[in-house]
């Protein structure tokens, strides 16, 4: 029961997608991408599949616990939060609630999927136009995941989208953007390499207002949280939207690569302090690591997972499922 | 943090200073509060239990000593252990003895590739060699054109073919223009790809087999987290390579995943990227990268840092008068005029020990160049007896300053109480005690206050 697009995407009351023909990304992508995933999925499944059958065994003993923190260590679950999980587990096994093994493994996963799933996983596009602002530190993700949302959106949903090309600074952002947007059929608002960030996105909303497009989709520029000026400059970016469009922007998302370990948190909480994070794309699923550390970002600081990325092509995007993804990191 | 993870041993070994030695109960305890520093370093579980393991011999049975209590004894021998695994034994870049030397990138997507090869191209250039880069990125949209860009920045050429041919076609071409124009070094740009894609690793390896690259570097983002391991393992067995660089180290992650990969592939990390500007690239140095990890800050980085803007001389000298702790206000203004000389504030500021979480508070105090000139007015506006010993500036004397310098006594007072700060730090430095974050943002904050949030 895997969460669906329209799911996942609020819209307006009455809103009846219509259909909207984009196309289908080249067949030799889809092979790929499909193989790709077969692999990787059996391939880590085996390994934490095998590691939590050794686990949990036929009866529970301290070895059980350390090695059922190992598993969770190894997902980047890190080190605090699978002290929580596992101690709360090992307390319901002593008190009698949990009769074997199977039973412990299955009440593991509900506990996880209960840590992914702090608040609304709905994405709000309920405006018009909705204003997605997307952010994040160097390579986590945040063009490729737009191209594809912008992508779903107007093939599942039947909207139309705007993207804004506010990454000034990276050298080929812009370019980088627009092939994005060729390749999911969509309009793309850019200014000059080295211009304001918050001047395009104000553009690109007045473009989507006078087209009647529905939603706007903001690329910024990849930064490391630890650069106080560009978190500002992001912080200003976002006030320029908010004057342009009242209740603007309506969802910040953050991308965060699944294979970051707990400075995950970090970036979260300070891209957070900075401009309102409302939902987590968790990026590159289609690797080994299990992106524990969204569990971290949930758990700590109640922002949801809301997409996961799954390639790096334009279908490569999934709602995010809670229970999907706890037993994805324990390799059920 | 280190001050956190010396507080933490310090308690859980508050006995072992009056029995004189280590017991094994004792470095047991110490070793779990160890394996969790290095967890939330990112080091894999799996290195962490073997290194602590070692680790743990050489603590069994070590002597106290007298000037480091326990705690700090044994983050000594920890730290000791990681800058040995860090280092030891490793190469340097391969040249080629005639000819041009071929250096293949490779990664995952995102880890910074390319960034990297503009940088070690400027680094080498800087050095006298004559690099170009080859756009073997077919996959990427715009990567092409973004190498292009940096390439030009970094004021190398790029050989480039679009995104039609085949990459071994495209670098096979690009190593026959690099010796034609005679360029002696060729960096070559790959796609980003996981470790676990057939296909793209086992381009890499058709690659490199084409190639034979005299280096083959794996750019690993320094936040990685448990994955590196496997990542690493994967590049190791596919196409094998030679070293590590390592990027985004201008962020807070502690960077774990270094060492889990020194660890497991033995390969070294060969260069740390420190930057998103094409200069932000050094060589590796293993004794700071272990104090990273352990939370212990980039001191060293610092004053090697000051050492290039400064002569050699004056660098020697501040040691020393920081060692005698006879850091003075004329001293203090000296180096605040390097520090503008460095590059960005924050950079710089980031190496101080336990620098992550304070860095906030000290950017919510504006340390830029405006502020730097408003104290050195207010240093200037003072007379050499003042600057070497502020103790003696009371009351008439604030006031002339701050007409001097065309500002407040407040000002002035902040100016004084600020270098007070500064100078109990270099005093804490001096004796081998490392400050907490709180006294560090103290000392760096305009309001002489911590303004934290929470």
């Amino acid at each position: 029961m895997a969460t669906s697009w329209q799911e996942v995407f609020e819209l307006p009351q009455g809103a009846a997608p219509g259909g909207h023909v984009v196309d289908e990304p080249p067949e030799q992508e889809r092979r790929g991408v499909f193989r790709r995933l077969r692999e990787s999925l059996t391939k880590s499944r085996r390994a934490l599949a095998d590691e939590l059958t050794a686990s949990l065994g036929d009866s529970f003993d301290s070895e059980t616990w350390e090695r059922l923190e190992e598993a969770l260590i190894l997902a980047d679950v890190g080190a605090r939060t699978t002290a929580d999980v596992v101690g709360r587990l090992e307390r319901e096994v002593e008190s009698g609630e949990i009769p074997d093994p199977e039973a412990a493994r299955e009440r593991l996963c509900e506990l996880l999927a209960e840590l992914a799933d702090p608040a609304d996983g709905r994405i709000d596009l309920t405006q018009r136009p909705a204003v997605v602002m997307v952010v994040g530190v160097n390579g986590s993700g945040k063009t490729t995941t737009i191209g594809k949302v912008a992508w779903h959106l107007q093939r599942e949903l039947g909207l139309t989208v705007v993207i804004a090309a506010a990454d000034t600074f990276r050298a080929a952002a812009i370019e980088q953007l627009e092939a994005w947007a060729q390749r999911a059929g969509c309009e793309i608002v850019k200014g000059s390499p080295g211009g304001d960030p918050g001047a395009v996105v104000f553009d690109a909303i007045s473009a989507a207002e006078s087209r009647g497009a529905d939603v706007v989709i903001a690329d910024t520029a990849g930064r490391l949280h630890t650069h106080g000026n560009l978190m500002e400059e992001l912080a200003k970016v976002r006030r320029v939207i908010a004057k342009r469009l009242e209740g603007a922007p309506h969802e910040t998302l953050i991308t965060i690569d699944s294979t970051t370990g707990q400075n995950g948190l970090r970036q979260a909480r300070a891209f957070s302090e900075a401009v309102e994070v409302s939902g987590v794309v968790l990026t590159k699923l289609d690797g080994t690591a299990k992106g524990g550390i969204a569990l971290a970002i949930s758990g700590e600081l109640g922002i949801p997972v809301k997409l996961i990325g799954v390639g790096e092509g334009l279908e490569d995007l999934r709602p995010f499922d809670a229970r999907e993804f706890a037993a994805a990191l324990l390799g059920f | 943090m280190f001050d956190q993870l010396s507080d933490r041993l310090q308690s859980t070994l508050s006995e072992v200073r009056s029995r004189g030695k280590l017991s094994e109960a004792d470095v047991d305890r110490a070793m779990r509060e160890i394996r969790l520093a290095l967890l939330e370093a990112d080091v894999n579980f799996k290195v962490v239990k073997s290194f602590t393991a070692d680790v743990k011999e050489r603590c069994l049975g070590a002597g106290v000593l007298d000037s480091l209590d326990p705690g700090q004894q044994v983050v000594k021998i920890v730290n000791e252990e990681l800058a040995k695994l860090m280092g030891g034994a490793g190469r340097d870049l391969a040249f080629a003895s005639s000819g041009t030397t071929t250096i293949l990138m490779a990664g995952l997507q995102g880890s910074g590739k390319t960034t990297a090869c503009a940088k070690l191209a400027k680094h080498l250039a800087k050095d006298g060699h004559t690099p170009a880069l080859a756009a073997c990125d077919t996959q990427r949209p715009a990567a092409v054109e973004q190498l292009v860009t940096v390439g030009k920045r970094a004021g190398v050429p790029v050989y480039q073919k679009g995104t039609d041919p085949d990459p071994v076609e495209i670098a096979e071409w690009a190593l026959n223009r690099a010796r034609a124009e005679q360029r002696d070094v060729l960096i070559i740009d790959t796609a980003g790809r996981l470790h676990i894609d057939e296909e793209l690793m086992d381009e890499l390896a058709r690659v490199k087999k084409t190639i034979k690259p005299h280096d083959v570097l794996l750019v690993l983002d320094s936040m990685t987290g448990q994955d590196a391991v496997n990542v690493a393992d994967e590049f190791a067995e596919r196409t094998d390579f030679d070293g590590v660089v390592l990027t985004k180290l201008d962020g807070d992650a502690r960077g774990g995943a270094a060492l889990s990969v020194r660890a497991v592939t033995g390969k070294p990390v060969m260069y740390a990227s420190t930057g998103e500007r094409i200069e932000e690239l050094e060589r590796f140095q293993p004794e700071r990268m272990a104090s990273r990890i352990l939370g212990m800050g980039d001191v060293l980085s610092l004053i090697e840092k000051a050492e290039e803007v400064s002569d050699r001389d004056q660098a020697e000298e501040l040691e020393r008068k920081i060692r005698k702790q006879q850091f003075t206000l004329e001293d203090f203004l000296q180096q605040m005029r390097q520090v503008r000389r460095m590059g960005p504030l924050s950079n710089v500021l980031g190496m101080l020990p336990g620098m992550g979480g304070a860095m906030k508070q000290i950017r919510g105090a504006n340390m830029d160049e405006r502020e730097l000139d408003r104290l050195e007015a207010i240093i200037l506006s003072m007379t050499p007896q003042e600057r070497n010993h502020p103790g003696i500036i009371k009351g008439s004397r604030r006031k002339r300053i701050a007409r001097g310098a065309g500002t407040t006594v407040q000002a002035v007072n902040q100016l004084v109480k600020q270098f007070g700060q500064m100078q109990k730090l270099m005093k804490q430095l001096a004796e081998g005690r490392m400050p907490s974050p709180e006294q560090i943002a103290r000392s760096a904050s305009r309001s002489g206050g911590p303004r934290f949030t929470r």
